[in-house]
């Protein structure tokens, strides 16, 4: 196995071997003494008065400290959202619920068992009132959500994007005249993405410990995005940010769900200063489908118009998206990351408007994706439709409408955004070639002759990522609603120790993404220093810089950048010091195996301890050079990255079950250069899995009373080992040219590009039986319904 | 998360198991745990007492019994399902224990455990069925057998009284000319999880023609169940797959079938007929 | 209730209510965090342990029921500071990511390899339908669970896919 550390090597991870031997710690496993426990007490309701609460027998128990409800809390006001539109959640319902699941009351105990006990000791009379859960009817205002809302349309996000209201409706008139024209067909279909659990197998934990000697909060939360924490607890508190440390140890995976504040935070927080101990939570399974963030939830109709020779006149999307009762982090954010890539990788007017509604259940905000697959899955689903009404290969006409590469770099896509590099057709092609795409079509042919329902389903995907140019900054791609007024900045800082080693601190916030492996790589390459001689930090607000967090695919194209960046600062000085030690030039100076040499002799090199040794001691530096080594760089980068790809499914359908079986699954994705192959495949991997699981099994189910009947593993299978394919992988590569690197970022390329892949290849396998569309999940019985109506 | 407090006492001898039983209107018995313990964990069922009987020794085999097999009430779905007994004599039992939860729950759930427990989506049940089980119950009182046809009342509802415990399963001997085999709908597809519907057949042939049957369908309805009409249809016929599939088609014969998350009443009722045909077949293929 | 039970090859003796989870007692009381819980409904496995040499879910077993049992948890698999070919799969073959559900899934696929030195690739995935993994979609889980088989039995591990691939 290959050892290397320069970019684009294979390393085995840093990480692995406390993991592997079960001594990493995730929250839960951090024990304080003398913490206690906190539990809810959460409402049955989607939407009730509250007419009391009546604490007295919970009070009475052995071992309960206390309970609290939104009377100790309110003045601590409503939970911060960084997108602050709709109804904000009060940190424990203030004499109403707005959703099932909604926390009432909090207990602490001196054990888990207890806090439980007393949180059903807590009794609360509730007067039920109609709940609005489906989006339509939520859209018609018949009932609002929330007695503030003036309606429970919250907002709309409209494209293409920056033109006025009355440019965009001349684009829409445009395609509306195109569909009148003889020579086109009009594909058109209402589909729904459903709501999604995220489903992090670590459930959200936090711990909170307040020293009244200074009057601050140590903070250990399962977060993907610790500093905004420490903000949000700074501010809601009345502290400076230095007040609030907050650490987010291993987080046992977050894709968005920990990409947030939660009431939960704050609340045990409160409760330690209050009860001057550390308090705990660890949410149950149950808790994380009712009270923490779902994702997704669309109802909305793609319409095409195209030539039939497979050109395309025009392309819209409208429809609604669930956001839930309560609007917080992101919120009605999301389905504007959907506006991004609304028009994928084609060039064709296209008309966009999503409308943000709320409605009697949890809150939606990002899961893997965030608005990106949901905007893709419409897309690629009613081209495929427009390529099975005119009789052409789903490639063929893919191929026909791609912006072309020649538009790049900064081609300036359909719905407004300026993209950075891309090269469509040549991906799409090498996907093609790479699986023998002909081969599979005949291998289709040859199980369809003997009975088989096998289908194949091609698509193709961009993603936006790498967020966010400074630009963004304004539209709440920042902190500031949590006293953190910045861009979303990469962060990194670079520090040569005394001995030659280096520590690198990052304010990511990572989740199983390998970090600690990747920014060594990317410093060991720019240093020269072996890699395992550099350690990466990080989650520790009190230790790192301002950093956003780890979301949105961004972490190596905006935080790897400042790290790569800070790097080379730290390498100038180096070979300052090199050159003055060796006496010889600064421009000669190259950087190796640990030291720094003169360029063409060999014989002539100076350890890294050395110059470090050197640069900790200032009278030996050369004149005017200041003391340490050691960088911090705050990047913005001037644009996001834009990844795409195209994936291949074959899938085979027993028509007498509508079991789904998928017999391959093949990828051509491009996310620029890679920086350690085996880290970029495994998160393709993951990626998949999660579409996937949303293409067949996953879906938050609510009845009309808005009860979540899908809340636990037993009602919402996420795949297992058994039900998935192994993953054939191949890439492209086509740099940014918005960051040194060239790297895009791929953390949810595979979940963008999954779903209606898998989706095109069933509704290719079961076309010959009359089967247009279906809606995820593809359940058997959905399966087999589909084909029933298609057969009438 | 937390189970509710309750007392817990675990016997070393079927007797002690039970008086308390006898002595306890609120007591459960416990065998392996893995439905009882979710159960107790989400605080959808808190037992002032459990009887773990775990510790009994003697309950943890399957046997020869001369004109049956016997398996004890602390053999694990792991053992049924690789016995080399149970796959000769039932193997649609041994079928549905392999296909019984993952490697874990079949590590330590026990089949009489999943028999007791009565779940409608459950697999054992349905060997059971059409295998022509007899449960054995005891209690402090005594002993009675109880026919698999009889043990499945309603939903998670046997034919067990409180003070009883479910000691073991007799499965008949096969003699010559028989074959048995179990096929489902797993909810996430294929044959993993609960099953969304599922048949076991068993079928006896003499001189080329099916002599006798027995089809049992899960998850179609308010409980596993036997379907006679399909085991009266394919009596008498060759068991060609024209016959099987006139026989399947009885499958809903005297069954209410109930929707729920993972199928409709129509889908349901499809798929009832859809599994007795293909474990009529396999059975008849294992003959 | 007072309870005796051997953990990682040491004895040791606890006095427990008989509601506690044998996860609980290993976690809050033993300290022995590396077995992990994921959800309350016995599907995620995180808590998998052994028992008595089987793999057993730890959330789904009351602490009083392992009373004088022998239990190994992902704390006492390696010996001598040598890694369980099984752990060194998953290291070289990248089979884990955030490592919540790895110490179950190790623990999972140990026994699974105890009770098959050699399985396919499908008994591997069926195997380990009891353990579920979030982040990496499984495929190099079932790498890695390859490359300790063909180490335990003494061979060379097939090469991994990103070298087939490059």
């Amino acid at each position: 196995m290959s050892t290397t550390s320069v970019l684009g090597g294979i390393v085995r991870r840093r990480e692995d071997p406390a993991l592997i031997q079960g001594t990493g710690a995730y929250v839960d496993d951090i024990k304080l003494p003398g913490e206690l426990h906190a539990a809810f007490v959460r409402s049955p309701f989607a939407r009730a008065d509250i007419t009391s609460v009546d604490a007295s027998a919970a009070l009475a128990m052995d071992g309960v400290r206390a309970v609290y409800t939104i009377d100790d809390v309110r003045d601590l006001g409503p939970l911060l959202a960084q997108v602050p539109v709709g109804a904000l959640r009060p940190l424990l319902a203030d004499g109403a619920v707005h959703h099932v699941g909604e926390a009432v009351a909090m207990v602490v105990a001196d054990d888990r068992y207890v806090a439980q006990d007393a949180a059903d000791a807590v009794v609360v009379e509730y007067e039920p009132r109609e709940a609005v859960v489906t989006l339509k009817d939520s859209a018609s205002d018949r009932v609002k959500v929330n007695d503030s809302l003036e309606s429970n349309v919250l907002m709309s996000w409209a494209g293409p994007f920056g033109m006025e209201p009355d440019q965009i409706a001349e684009v829409k008139a445009g395609i509306d005249a195109g569909k009148a024209r003889d020579d086109v067909v009009v594909v058109s279909q209402e589909m729904t993405n459903q709501r999604l659990i995220p489903v992090a197998i670590e459930p959200r934990a936090v711990l909170a410990d307040y020293n009244a000697g200074y009057n601050s909060f140590n903070v250990w939360s399962s977060t993907q995005m610790p500093h905004a924490l420490a903000g949000a607890v700074a501010t809601m508190f009345g502290l400076p940010t230095t007040s609030v440390r907050v650490v987010a140890p291993e987080v046992g995976g977050g894709f968005g769900c920990k990409l947030n504040v939660y009431n939960d935070e704050i609340l045990v927080a409160f409760a330690s200063r209050h009860l001057g101990a550390p308090v705990r939570w660890t949410e149950s399974r149950r808790e994380a489908g009712n009270s923490t963030i779902q994702g997704r939830g669309w109802v909305a109709t793609a319409t095409l118009v195209g030539t039939r020779d497979g050109e395309i006149v025009g392309y819209e999307l409208e429809g609604l998206a669930d956001m839930g009762a309560y609007s917080q982090n992101f919120t009605v954010a999301i389905p504007f990351l959907g506006l991004f890539v609304g028009s994928g990788q084609y060039k064709m007017p296209t008309y966009w408007k999503i409308d943000c509604v709320a409605t009697n259940t949890a809150t939606t905000d990002a899961y893997r994706g965030a608005g990106r697959p949901e905007a893709i899955y419409y897309l690629e689903r009613i081209i495929d439709m427009y390529a099975r009404e005119i009789g052409l290969d789903p490639a063929e006409v893919r191929m026909k409408n791609f912006v072309p590469a020649a538009e790049f770099p900064a081609a300036t896509s359909p719905l407004g955004f300026a993209m950075d590099t891309g090269d469509y057709a040549t991906n799409l092609q090498a996907l093609l070639d790479h699986y023998d795409y002909a081969g599979w079509r005949a291998e289709q042919e040859a199980a369809r002759a003997e009975g088989r329902n096998v289908g194949i389903g091609l698509a193709s995907y961009v993603e936006v990522c790498g967020f966010a140019p400074a630009g963004l900054a304004d539209l709440g791609f920042s902190w500031s609603a949590y006293g953190l007024p910045t861009a979303f900045n990469g962060s990194g800082v670079v520090r040569v120790n005394p001995d030659g080693t280096a520590t690198v601190v990052i304010g990511t916030g990572p989740s199983g993404q390998g970090h600690q492996t990747t920014w060594a790589q990317i410093v060991s390459d720019q240093l020269g220093i072996p890699f395992e001689n550099i350690r990466v930090r990080h989650g520790d607000t009190a230790e790192s810089p301002m950093g956003v967090g780890t979301f949105g695919s961004r972490s190596a194209a905006v935080d790897g950048s400042a790290t790569y960046e800070a790097a080379a600062r730290v390498r100038e000085k180096a070979a300052k010091i090199a050159a003055h030690l060796l006496e010889a030039s600064e421009e000669d100076i190259v950087f190796a195996d640990g030291a720094a040499h003169v360029a063409g002799s060999p014989d002539s090199s100076v350890p890294w301890a050395d110059i470090a040794s050197v640069a900790y001691q200032p009278h030996k530096l050369p004149e005017g050079t200041e003391g340490g080594l050691e960088t911090h760089v705050v990047y913005s980068p001037a644009n996001a990255t834009w990844p795409f790809g195209s994936h291949l499914a074959m899938v085979e359908v027993d028509a007498d079950t509508g079991n789904v079986e998928i017999l391959r699954y093949a990828c051509m994705d491009d996310c620029g250069n890679v920086i350690n192959p085996m880290i970029v495949d495994g998160q393709i991997h993951g990626g998949l899995a999660q579409g996937i699981g949303q293409a067949l099994f996953e879906e938050a189910i609510y009845d009309e009373a808005g009860n979540l009947l899908s809340g636990s593993l037993v009602d919402y299978p996420i795949p297992t080992a058994g039900d998935l394919p192994a993953y054939e992988l191949a890439r492209t590569t086509t740099p940014t040219d918005i960051n040194a690197m060239g790297v895009k970022g791929i953390g949810e390329a595979g979940t963008i590009g999954a779903a209606q892949t898998v989706v095109n290849a069933v509704v290719d396998a079961l076309s010959p039986m009359g089967v247009r569309h279906i809606d995820m999940p593809l359940r058997p019985r959905k399966v087999w319904q589909a084909i029933q109506d298609a057969r009438g | 998360m937390f189970p509710r407090q309750f007392d817990y006492v675990a016997p070393t001898s079927l007797d002690e198991a039970l008086q308390a039983l006898a002595d306890n209107p609120n007591a459960k018995v416990m065998s392996g745990g893995m439905s009882l313990i979710p159960l107790m964990k989400l605080r959808l069922f808190s037992p002032q007492l459990v009887v773990d009987i775990g510790r009994i020794p003697g309950l943890d085999g399957i046997s020869d019994d001369g004109d049956h097999i016997a398996v004890g009430a602390l053999v694990r779905h792991a053992q049924t399902a690789s016995d080399p007994l149970v796959a000769a004599n039932a193997a649609a039992l041994a079928q549905a224990a392999a296909w019984t939860g993952d490697a874990q729950v079949r590590n330590r759930g026990t089949t009489c455990g999943a028999l007791a427990h009565a779940d409608i989506a459950a697999d054992q049940p349905a060997g059971a069925l059409a295998c022509g089980a007899t449960m054995v119950a005891r209690s402090a009182s005594g002993s009675r057998e109880i026919a698999a046809a009889d043990f499945f009342v309603d939903t998670l509802t046997s034919a067990l009284n409180d003070d009883e415990i479910l000691v073991e399963v007799r499965l008949p001997k096969a003699g010559a000319g028989e074959g048995s085999a179990y096929d489902k709908l797993g909810r996430r597809g294929g044959h993993s999880d609960y099953a969304v519907a599922g048949a076991a057949a068993w079928v006896r042939k003499a001189n080329g023609t099916v002599a006798e049957a027995r089809v049992a369908l899960t998850g179609v309805g308010s409980k596993p169940t036997l379907a006679p009409a399909v085991a009266a249809a394919i009596v008498g016929t060759d068991g060609s797959a024209d016959a099987v599939v006139a026989a399947a088609e009885h499958a809903l014969e005297g069954v209410t079938v109930l929707e729920d998350l993972y199928g409709s009443e129509e889908y349901k009722a499809h798929l009832a007929k859809v599994y007795a045909r293909r474990a009529l077949t396999s059975a008849l293929d294992a003959v | 209730m007072e309870i005796t039970l051997k953990v990682n090859r040491r004895e040791v003796s606890a006095d427990v209510e008989p509601r506690t989870l044998l996860v609980h007692l290993l976690r809050e009381r033993l300290r022995l965090t590396g077995t992990h819980v994921g959800c309350e409904t016995g599907y995620c496995g995180a808590c998998t342990v052994h028992v008595n040499g089987t793999a057993v879910k730890s959330c789904t077993m009351l602490a009083v029921q392992a009373d004088g049992a022998d239990i190994t948890t992902i704390e006492g698999l390696a010996s001598n500071g040598d890694l369980h070919p099984v752990q060194e799969g998953f290291w070289e073959r990248h089979g884990l990511q955030c490592g919540y559900c790895t110490p179950g899934m190790i623990m999972s696929a140990v026994a699974l390899l105890d009770a098959n030195s050699n399985p396919s690739e499908d008994e591997i995935r069926h195997g380990l339908e009891g353990n579920l993994c979030r982040c990496t979609g499984y495929h190099n889980i079932v790498r890695a669970v390859e490359y300790a088989g063909a180490k335990m039995r003494g061979e060379e591990p097939p090469p991994p896919d990103w070298e087939v691939s490059a």
